[in-house]
């Protein structure tokens, strides 16, 4: 290759500022169009299926467009369904940049639940204004939650024991734990069928988004994943990470600190679950019960390997299965099907966006290196 | 697809002045098909508590006047909040089942404040008159249905060792051990009954394991108080356990093995609700009953209960048919032999000291906590 055909390549590939704006477009609309055509094979896959039972594909999406999306209250079902998920998605977004799948965040979001609870409990009384309350119970949850799935880096990175099996086993700890507190020292009395903590004083609970009825952990967990994102896109602590991820021994031989990396990143991570549990207490259920297990944690795994562990692309991701979500329960009445119905669709949408992962780089229009070829 | 066309100003005039018009007559439109909404926790074919919801439900589908609409599956989260509120503006639901004890706080609380015109039922629930007027609870007494299953318990073990798989240490619950228990030592005072918790209401792998230990401790009679005794009554008859059904009629899984049952009769409840809302009458705020007033019933005999059992089974229900049966009486004393029931002291269905229950009765073996 000459010298000038290199430049060429290099300005295609938009590797310079004023390069070729085609090339920069074409680059980054790989990552939009790849997972929207997953989305519509998906979507396509799961006509199928359902004419095979003899049911109408176009009514179902009908009334998922209403459930979900079509007029202000559907939006709102939508990003109530939405705000849980976005917390619980980071979760697992951040260690996988890292090269781990830690599935276990449904702990941290329990245990950071039950921490909030304990501290708004305990500060109830005290006379402490609102919002130092609510700032101290977050930083409880947080911290718990860091806690938590830190450790499951840490077992990983000092003790090699596998991050998939630690956080999932002590998710089902964490659960434990949080039954135990539940219906023993921190239950209210009063909670006579359903043990419960003490509820939250009215100060020290988070109301709704104003004009809105949905919680305000949406916001939150929005400006996460912005936070997340300019982390790991723009830090050198992410590029680290990324490096890490991409090759652990390469990243070792290089002198970064891989150890304080894995261990940080799953602390982040945690602590952003742990985040969502103190969330799910201040704003939905007003005290610390077993409602906190609803599987959000397991959801998350979902919305962040859509979203291809990409922060930003977690928000759009929560917002669509939290629609899909929120128009379950219409397709379910209108069309008499059971619940499990929305989960084959999740199920088949996911299997459609992860086989869409080998087709990155591989078509000539989204990748401007591949122009050059023919030259 | 279904078109929605926009409505413009004179369409919007002449269909509002048609449907004055109709309220003028006095015909209103909405009360010609009433829609009611029932919320189940779990899948309403679990032989167990959603099953008895959804039976009941699907006894006022041919009513007049009345659609229901069924979401099952819906957790204690912010799901529930969002299916009450997508029943009441999209179907236009008028009076809202939501079933599960958990969704009473916050949730039944904050869209019957939100919703005032619409009428909210919740089943278990501890409604009281400081809750809004258009929210309320129904219950039905079913203690005294597991005092009858340890009637034929009683009769039918040779081992004398009953067993009972629970999900949680709470009152309820605790009253179902006592009164099963109870009713096997009116037939023989040696019986006893251990109980496992297995901490959870949905737990298959659990109740599996819970099953097979009391079986292998020598149990021969088995029953549950967990959401779905599909496993529970599958593992004993499989091991040629007798088992003693709950919530619903188990006796299809096992018709050898199957003794009886306590169930829920929500039929009869849904029913009286829905009559009451169609014809248009202010419904009971607080609603409770027990086996005289048909809130809870027993499964038919099976055909392995002996002539006796069904005698005194038989003599029982009679007496308790009567109302006012009391289960709960002194002299009493707990499985760690204080006494908690004073001699003289009776406590029928009704009491409120029920409610919070905390211990377990002399002859069960196990602990609350």
């Amino acid at each position: 290759m000459s010298e000038a055909a290199s430049e060429t390549a290099f300005e295609a590939v938009g590797g310079r500022r004023g390069g070729n704006p085609r090339a920069w477009i074409a680059r980054r609309a790989e990552g939009i169009v790849l997972p929207l055509a997953a989305l519509f094979a998906g979507m396509v896959a799961f006509s199928i299926f359902l004419l095979v039972i003899g049911k109408s594909p176009p009514e179902l999406f009908d009334l998922m467009w209403r459930g979900g999306f079509s007029s202000w209250f559907s939006i709102q079902n939508t990003l109530s369904r939405t705000a849980p998920l976005l917390l619980a998605g980071l979760c697992v977004a951040l260690p996988a940049r890292l090269g781990l799948a830690v599935i276990g965040g449904e702990g941290a979001i329990v245990l950071g639940g039950v921490a909030a609870a304990a501290i708004g409990g305990v500060l109830g009384g005290s006379g402490l204004p609102g919002p130092l309350g609510i700032g101290i119970m977050a930083l409880a949850g947080m911290a718990v939650g860091a806690l938590w799935i830190g450790s499951v880096g840490a077992l990983r990175h000092y003790r090699a024991v596998n991050e998939t099996i630690s956080g999932l086993l002590l998710a089902y700890i964490a659960i434990a734990i949080m039954n135990h507190l539940v219906e023993g020292p921190l239950r209210d009395p009063a909670s006579l069928n359903k043990p419960s903590t003490r509820p939250l004083e009215a100060a020290y609970r988070i109301g709704s988004i104003p004009g809105t009825d949905v919680q305000w952990g949406l916001a939150v967990g929005v400006v996460a994943c912005i936070l997340c994102w300019v982390l790991i896109e723009k830090s050198s602590w992410g590029f680290a990470a990324r490096i890490a991820g991409g090759n652990m021994r390469a990243a070792q031989i290089q002198g970064l600190p891989v150890g304080p990396l894995i261990v940080g990143f799953c602390a982040i991570a945690g602590a952003c679950a742990g985040l969502g549990g103190m969330l799910e207490v201040a704003a939905v259920h007003g005290a610390a019960n077993a409602s906190l297990a609803a599987g959000y944690g397991y959801t998350g795994i979902l919305v962040a390997f859509l979203a291809r562990q990409n922060p930003l692309a977690i928000i759009p991701v929560a917002i669509l299965l939290g629609g899909i979500d929120a128009s379950g329960g219409l397709i379910q009445r209108r069309m008499h099907l059971p619940d499990a119905t929305v989960l084959v669709l999740q199920g088949m949408i996911f299997i459609a966006i992860l086989f869409s992962d080998t087709f990155y780089g591989r078509f000539k229009a989204f990748n401007p290196e591949l122009w050059t070829e023919k030259a | 697809m279904i078109q929605r066309p926009a409505i413009n100003r004179r369409q919007f005039l002449k269909t509002s002045t048609a449907a004055a018009a109709l309220g003028v007559l006095g015909g209103s439109a909405a009360a010609a098909t009433a829609t009611l909404g029932f919320i189940y926790v779990g899948p309403k074919d679990d032989y167990g508590y959603n099953q008895a919801h959804a039976e009941g439900a699907a006894a006022l589908k041919g009513m007049a006047g009345i659609t229901v609409v069924e979401e099952e599956k819906v957790a204690e989260t912010v799901d529930v909040l969002k299916t009450m509120e997508s029943m009441i503006n999209i179907e236009g639901a008028g009076l809202l089942f939501p079933t599960s004890f958990g969704y009473f706080d916050p949730f039944v609380l904050q869209a019957s404040t939100k919703y005032p015109k619409v009428q909210f039922r919740h089943c278990g629930g501890p409604w009281t008159d400081k809750n809004p007027k258009n929210a309320g609870s129904y219950f039905g007494y079913i203690g005294t249905c597991q005092y009858l299953n340890g009637i034929v318990a009683g009769h039918m073990t040779k081992s004398k060792k009953l067993g009972f798989v629970a999900a949680k240490p709470i009152p309820q619950v605790l009253l179902n051990i006592n009164s099963f228990l109870l009713g096997a030592r009116a037939v023989d005072p040696a019986v006893t009954c251990q109980v496992i918790f297995t901490g959870e209401w949905s737990l298959a792998v659990k109740e599996a394991e819970a099953t097979n230990a009391l079986l292998d401790q020598g149990a021969d009679v088995v029953t549950c108080h967990v959401d779905s005794p599909k496993v529970v009554v599958q593992t004993a008859a499989g091991r040629g356990s007798y088992v003693c059904g709950y919530h619903t009629n188990q006796a299809p899984l096992a018709p050898e093995k199957y003794l009886t049952g306590a169930e829920w009769n929500w039929a009869n409840v849904y029913k009286m609700y829905a009559t009451k809302f169609v014809g248009g009458e202010t419904l009971p705020n607080f609603t409770r009953g027990g086996l005289a007033d048909a809130f809870v019933k027993m499964s038919p005999l099976g055909k392995a209960v002996s002539e006796p059992a069904r005698k005194q089974f038989e003599a029982k229900m009679k007496e308790m048919m009567k109302g006012n049966y009391a289960v709960i009486k002194g002299p009493l004393k707990d499985n760690k032999g204080s006494e908690v029931v004073a001699g003289g002291t009776a406590y029928v269905e009704t009491a409120i000291e029920l409610e919070s229950m905390n211990y377990l009765v002399e002859g069960v073996i196990g602990a609350t906590s």
